[in-house]
C-alpha cells in the first residue's frame, strides 16, 4: 500500500536525507580510497536538496500518515534549522575527516540519518512517532560521538552519551506509556485533556519532560554535556550542540503548549510554570557558573550551550503563564532563539575545528593566544560568534535575548528576567576572556601556516553573515516564527 | 521633519570611512594615520553644520530622521538632536581628531586596527547622542563598548586586561538592567519611540504605577550612574583611565562619561519625574560625596593620570548635582559643564600623554622642574589646569557657576558643600602642577626632554582656543541649550491627580521646576556679564 502523494510531499526532506544516507552507505565500498572525498560532494548534494525540499511540506501543510505527523509552519521552521545545520556540518567536516583520516562515507550517512530523525521529531504529532524520531537521531549521534575510535576521549564521550541517553529515552518512553494510560491515546491532538487530570498523566508528562530535558541539556539533566561535547569530534559537537537541541525543544514546545493551554482554559493551578521556572533558573546558573571555570574551549562552549538552553527555557516558562496572544510571542521567541543559537554555536565549533589543527591539539583557551595577530580572519569570526553568544546588539544573539526578555516580561516573570540578565553578565565574563586571550596575549607557540579550507571558510562566512543578518534585519524570520507559533493551534 | 540625512551621515561616516583603511597596506603607517585623521576632520567639518542649522528658540528635536526598521516589536530608526545633544555630538567630533593626533607616535603596534577602533568608537558615541528610539539608543550604547574594550585591552599599559574587563563588566551590569527596563517601558507604552513615550506620559495617556516608576528609574539610573561614574560606582574609572592609551583616556573622559549624565537628563528626569524627585536628596548626597571624595583622593595620587581620573569623578559629581537640583539654571550649567569638562580633561590627558611619550611614566615623582626644558608645554598645561579648576573667563567657571547658582536656589546646603569642591580642585591641580613643572629639575635625565613639537602645539593651542572661547562666549552655547533644559523640567510636570503619588516635599519650600522665561534670560546673561 502506497501512501497518498500528498503525504510523500510532506515527508520529502526526510526521504531525501535518508535515501542519500543509504546511497552513501551502498556506494562507499565501491569507491577507491583516494576518491572518498567525493562522498562529501554527494552528501552535500543530498543535504542541500533535503533542505530545499522543505518547500514541499511548506506547500502541503496538514496532517500526514493518518495523523502521525503534522506538517505546519512550526515544523517547516525547524526543518529549515536542522536541514541548514546538516548542510553546514557536511561542508565543515570534509577537511576534518581527511585530516584525521576518518571514513567519510559512514560519517556523512550518519549525519543525514540523524537529521532525518530530527526532522521527524520536529513534526511528530504522535508520541510513538516522536520516540522513533528521537531514537533515529540519538543512535546516529552516539555513533558519531565515538567516530574517532582510536581516541580514549571520543570513546568515553560516546559511552557516556549512550548510557545516559538510553536512560533518558527510556524515561521518555515510560512517560509516553503513562500518558497513553491516562488519556487512552498517543495522538497529541486527540488527547482528551479535560477529563484526564490524573496523577498518572502528571507523572507521564513529568517523565517526558525529563527525557527531553536530557536531550536539550537542561539542569539537572545536563551532566553529560561537557564530557560528550569535549570528547566528540569537533564537527560532531558542532552538530550536537545545535540541531538535536532544536528538535528536542520543538517536541517540548509541541507537547507542553497543549498542556499549558489546557491548564489555562481549565483555570487549573499553573503547576508547570514552577517546573519550567526552576529548570530555567537552574540551567542558566549551572551553565554560566560552570563555563566560568573551564580552561578548554570546547568545554566552555559546552557549558555555554547549557546556559543558552536555560534562556530558551525562560521563553517556554513565559509561554506557560501567558494567554493565547502571549503564547505566540513566547513560542516565536523560542524559535528565533533556536535559529540564531544554531548559527552562532555551529560557527564557533567549526572554527574550533579549524584552529584545533591535526589531532585536535589546540583546544585550551590559552592555546588561542596570538590568534588575533597570527590568524586575524579566524579571530574576527570567533569574535563575532562570541559577541553574539554574549548578546551584544547588532547580532542575532542580542535579538534572541530581547525576544525572550519581552516574552517573559509579558508573562510577568520579572525575577526570572532579572536572573537571566545577571546570567548574561556572567556570560560576558567568560566570552570576553577568550577574546582577551586571542587579541591581548602574545602567541605562546608556533603557528605554522594553515590555509583555511574552502568548506570551512564557506561555513564561517554563512554563519557569521547569518548572525549579523538576523541581528539587523530580523523582520522576515520573526514574522515566520510568529506564524509558526500560531500554526501550532 | 527636515529632509536632510546629516545625522545619518555624521553617525556612520567614521565607521564606513574606517573600512577604507583596510584598502591600505598594513605596513603603510603614514597613510593609515593620515587617512584616519582626514576622515575624523571631515566628520568634524560636517558636524559644524549642526549648530548653524539649529534653531535656538525651540526644544523640538531637529534634523530628525525617521524610518521604520523592525516590525515586531516595532523599532524605528529615529534620529534627532536638541540643545542637550547638539554640543555633545560636536564635542565628540572635536575630540576624536585630537585623540587621533595624540596617538600619532604613541601607537606603534597594530596601527591600522587602532585607528579603525577609534573611528568605530566615534560612530557608537554619536549614535548614542542622536538616537531617539530607546532600542536604537541601547544598541549604540552597547556596541560602543566593543571598540573601547579593545582600545584599553590591546593598546593599554601593564594592567590593561584587568582594566578592560572591569570596564566592560561594570558597564554591562548596568546596561542589561536598563534593557529590561526599556522592555518594561515598551510594555507599558507600546513603543520604543522616545518622543512618543514622552508625549504619552505628559498627556497622562499612560500612567505609570508608582512602584513601576521607581524600579524603572532605578534600572536606568544605575546604568547611567555607573557610566558617569557616581560615587560609589566609580572604581572602574581610575583603572580604565590609567591603563588606557592617551587617545582612549581622552575619549573616555571627554565623551564617554557624558553619556551617563546625558542619559539622566534625557531619560531619568523626563520619564520618571516622581521617582527622580523622591530620590533626588540621596542622589545629591552621593554627588556631593563624589565631588569632595574625588577631589581629596585626586590630591594624594602619585600618578598623574590617576589624579586626572579622580578629578573627573569630582567634576562629574557637579554635573549630577546640577541635574538633580531640578532648576533650569543648574541644568544648563550641567550641560555646559559636560562640554567644558570634556575639553579641559581631554586636554589634561593629552598633556599627561605627551609626558608619557617622553618618559614612559605617569608618576609625578619622576618629574619636577619640567618648565625649564619645556616652557611651552608648561605654559599650555597651566592654562588647561586653570580652566579645569574653574578660573573665570575660562570654560570651567561657567558650568560650575551656573550649577552652584541653580543648586543654591534649590537647596543652599547642597551648594555650600559642593562649593568646597571648587577650592579643592584648585588645590590638587595647582599642587600637581607645581610638583611637575616648577622648582629645580629633580632628575638629570629630564633636562634633555624636548619641548612640545609642532603636532603637540597644534593640539594644545586648539584646545586652549576652545577653552578661552567657551569661557568668554558662553551665551552662544547656553542660548541653544536653554530651551531644551527648560523642556526637561516641563516634562517633569504631569497632569493633575498624577502628582498625588508618593511625591514628598522634603519641607524645603517649593520645587522650582516650573521656571519662567525670565530666569532663562538672566542665566544666559549671567556668564556673559562675567566678562
Amino acid at each position: 500500500m502506497f501512501p497518498p502523494l500528498e503525504d510523500v510531499y510532506r515527508l520529502a526532506p526526510e526521504l531525501i536525507w535518508s535515501l542519500t544516507g543509504i546511497l552513501l552507505m551502498l556506494v562507499d565500498p565501491f569507491v577507491a580510497k583516494p576518491r572518498k572525498r567525493w562522498m562529501g560532494g554527494l552528501a552535500l548534494i543530498g543535504a542541500t536538496f533535503g533542505l530545499a525540499a522543505t518547500i514541499f511540506p511548506y506547500w502541503h501543510m496538514g496532517a500526514a500518515y493518518s495523523g502521525l505527523l503534522r506538517i505546519d509552519a512550526f515544523s517547516v521552521f525547524l526543518h529549515l534549522i536542522v536541514g541548514g545545520v546538516a548542510v553546514l556540518v557536511v561542508l565543515g567536516s570534509s577537511d576534518y575527516l581527511g585530516r584525521e583520516s576518518l571514513p567519510p562515507g559512514e560519517f556523512y550517512a550518519l549525519v543525514l540519518f540523524a537529521t532525518t530523525g530530527m526532522g521527524i521529531l520536529a513534526s511528530a504529532q504522535e508520541l510513538v512517532t516522536a520516540f522513533v524520531g528521537l531514537e533515529i537521531s540519538s543512535i546516529a549521534s552516539y555513533v558519531l560521538a565515538s567516530f574517532r575510535r582510536e581516541h580514549v576521549r571520543s570513546n568515553e564521550s560516546a559511552l557516556k552519551y549512550f548510557l545516559l541517553g538510553s536512560f533518558a529515552t527510556a524515561f521518555f518512553l515510560y512517560g509516553v506509556a503513562m500518558v497513553y494510560g491516562a488519556t487512552g491515546t498517543t495522538q497529541l491532538a486527540a488527547m482528551d485533556w479535560s477529563k484526564a487530570n490524573s496523577p498518572l498523566l502528571t507523572l507521564g508528562l513529568g517523565m517526558i519532560f525529563i527525557g527531553l530535558g536530557f536531550k536539550v541539556a537542561a539542569a539537572p539533566f545536563q551532566m553529560w554535556t561537557p564530557d560528550v561535547y569535549e570528547g566528540a569530534p569537533t564537527p560532531v559537537t558542532a552538530m550536537l550542540s545545535s540541531a538535536p537541541k532544536a528538535a528536542a525543544f520543538a517536541l517540548l514546545v509541541r507537547v507542553f503548549s497543549l498542556v499549558f493551554a489546557r491548564e489555562t482554559s481549565a483555570g487549573a493551578s499553573l503547576a508547570w510554570i514552577y517546573v519550567f521556572w526552576i529548570a530555567a533558573a537552574l540551567t542558566m546558573c549551572v551553565g554560566n557558573l560552570g563555563a566560568m571555570v573551564q580552561s578548554s574551549v570546547k568545554r566552555m562552549l559546552a557549558y555555554s550551550s547549557i546556559a543558552h538552553a536555560g534562556y530558551i527555557l525562560v521563553a517556554i516558562a513565559a509561554v506557560s503563564s501567558a494567554g493565547e496572544a502571549g503564547e505566540a510571542i513566547g513560542i516565536a521567541a523560542v524559535l528565533f532563539y533556536l535559529a540564531s543559537y544554531a548559527l552562532m554555536k555551529l560557527g564557533a565549533f567549526v572554527l574550533v575545528t579549524y584552529v584545533g589543527g591535526t589531532g585536535e591539539r589546540r583546544l585550551e583557551i590559552d592555546d588561542y593566544a596570538g590568534l588575533g595577530t597570527e590568524r586575524p580572519l579566524a579571530a574576527a569570526f570567533l569574535s563575532i560568534y562570541l559577541l553574539s553568544l554574549l548578546g551584544l546588539p547588532v547580532t542575532a544573539g542580542f535579538l534572541g535575548k530581547l525576544y525572550v526578555f519581552r516574552a517573559a516580561l509579558d508573562s510577568n516573570l520579572i525575577w526570572l528576567v532579572v536572573l537571566m540578565a545577571v546570567n548574561s553578565i556572567i556570560g560576558a565574563y567568560y566570552y570576553l576572556r577568550v577574546i582577551v586571550v586571542m587579541y591581548m596575549r602574545p602567541a605562546q607557540q608556533e603557528w605554522p601556516p594553515q590555509p583555511m579550507p574552502a568548506g570551512i571558510a564557506l561555513v564561517l562566512l554563512l554563519t557569521a553573515a547569518g548572525t549579523i543578518y538576523l541581528g539587523l534585519f530580523p523582520n522576515h524570520v520573526i514574522a515566520f516564527a510568529t506564524q509558526s507559533a500560531t500554526s501550532l493551534r | 521633519m527636515t529632509g536632510t540625512h546629516l545625522l545619518t551621515v555624521l553617525t556612520f561616516l567614521p565607521a564606513v570611512g574606517a573600512t577604507a583603511l583596510f584598502l591600505l597596506k598594513r605596513e603603510d603607517l603614514v597613510w593609515t594615520r593620515r587617512l584616519a585623521l582626514t576622515i575624523a576632520l571631515a566628520e568634524f567639518g560636517l558636524s559644524l553644520l549642526l549648530p548653524f542649522g539649529f534653531h535656538a528658540g525651540t526644544a523640538e528635536y531637529q534634523f530628525v530622521e525617521f524610518r521604520a526598521w523592525m516590525q515586531s516589536p516595532v523599532i524605528n530608526y529615529h534620529l534627532g538632536v536638541d540643545g542637550i545633544s547638539l554640543y555633545l555630538v560636536l564635542l565628540t567630533t572635536f575630540l576624536t581628531p585630537l585623540a587621533l593626533l595624540a596617538s600619532w607616535r604613541g601607537i606603534t603596534e597594530r596601527v591600522r586596527s587602532f585607528f579603525v577602533m577609534m573611528l568605530v568608537l566615534e560612530t557608537g558615541i554619536i549614535g548614542v547622542f542622536v538616537a531617539l528610539d530607546l532600542f536604537l539608543f541601547f544598541l549604540f550604547w552597547e556596541v560602543m563598548l566593543v571598540p573601547m574594550y579593545f582600545i584599553i585591552g590591546i593598546w593599554g599599559h601593564e594592567r590593561r586586561i584587568y582594566a578592560a574587563i572591569k570596564f566592560v563588566l561594570f558597564t554591562m551590569a548596568g546596561s542589561i538592567l536598563m534593557l529590561v527596563a526599556i522592555l518594561w517601558l515598551y510594555r507599558l507604552t507600546g513603543t520604543f519611540d522616545l518622543p512618543v513615550i514622552q508625549q504619552l506620559l505628559v498627556d497622562g495617556a499612560v500612567v505609570m504605577p508608582a512602584r513601576a516608576e521607581m524600579l524603572l528609574f532605578g534600572a536606568f539610573f544605575l546604568a547611567f550612574a555607573i557610566k558617569v561614574p557616581l560615587f560609589p560606582l566609580h572604581t572602574w574609572l581610575p583603572d580604565a583611565h590609567v591603563e588606557a592609551p592617551t587617545a582612549g583616556s581622552v575619549i573616555l573622559a571627554g565623551v564617554l562619561l557624558k553619556m551617563g549624565t546625558y542619559g539622566m537628563l534625557r531619560f531619568c528626569l523626563p520619564l520618571f519625574p516622581e521617582a527622580s524627585r523622591a530620590l533626588a536628596p540621596y542622589i545629591a548626597v552621593l554627588a556631593i560625596i563624589g565631588v569632595i571624595y574625588g577631589a581629596l583622593v585626586a590630591m594624594v595620587q602619585p600618578d598623574l593620570k590617576k589624579l586626572i581620573a579622580y578629578s573627573s569623578v569630582s567634576h562629574l559629581g557637579f554635573v549630577v548635582l546640577g541635574i538633580f537640583a531640578f532648576n533650569v539654571i543648574s541644568i544648563q550649567g550641567a550641560v555646559y559643564q559636560m562640554l567644558s569638562h570634556g575639553v579641559s580633561t581631554g586636554a589634561l590627558f593629552l598633556v599627561a600623554g605627551m609626558l608619557y611619550d617622553r618618559r614612559h611614566t605617569h608618576l609625578i615623582s619622576e618629574f619636577g622642574g619640567l618648565a625649564t626644558p619645556m616652557p611651552t608645554l608648561a605654559a599650555l598645561y597651566l592654562f588647561v589646569c586653570l580652566s579645569s579648576l574653574g578660573l573665570p573667563m575660562l570654560n570651567g567657571f561657567v558650568g560650575e557657576f551656573l550649577i552652584l547658582l541653580g543648586t543654591w536656589e534649590h537647596n543652599a546646603r547642597w551648594a555650600a558643600w559642593a562649593a568646597t569642591g571648587v577650592i579643592l580642585s584648585a588645590l590638587y591641580l595647582l599642587w600637581s602642577y607645581q610638583r611637575v613643572f616648577f622648582g629645580q629639575l629633580t632628575q638629570e635625565r629630564n633636562r634633555t626632554l624636548p619641548d612640545a613639537s609642532l603636532r603637540e602645539r597644534v593640539m594644545l593651542f586648539t584646545m586652549a582656543a576652545v577653552i578661552l572661547w567657551m569661557g568668554v562666549a558662553s551665551p552662544m552655547f547656553t542660548r541653544q541649550i536653554a530651551a531644551s533644559s527648560e523642556q526637561v523640567l516641563k516634562h517633569m510636570n504631569r497632569p493633575q491627580g498624577y502628582l498625588a503619588g508618593p511625591s514628598k516635599n522634603h519641607g524645603r519650600g517649593v520645587w522650582p521646576y516650573a521656571p519662567t522665561t525670565g530666569i532663562v534670560k538672566s542665566s544666559a546673561a549671567g556668564p556673559g556679564g562675567s566678562k
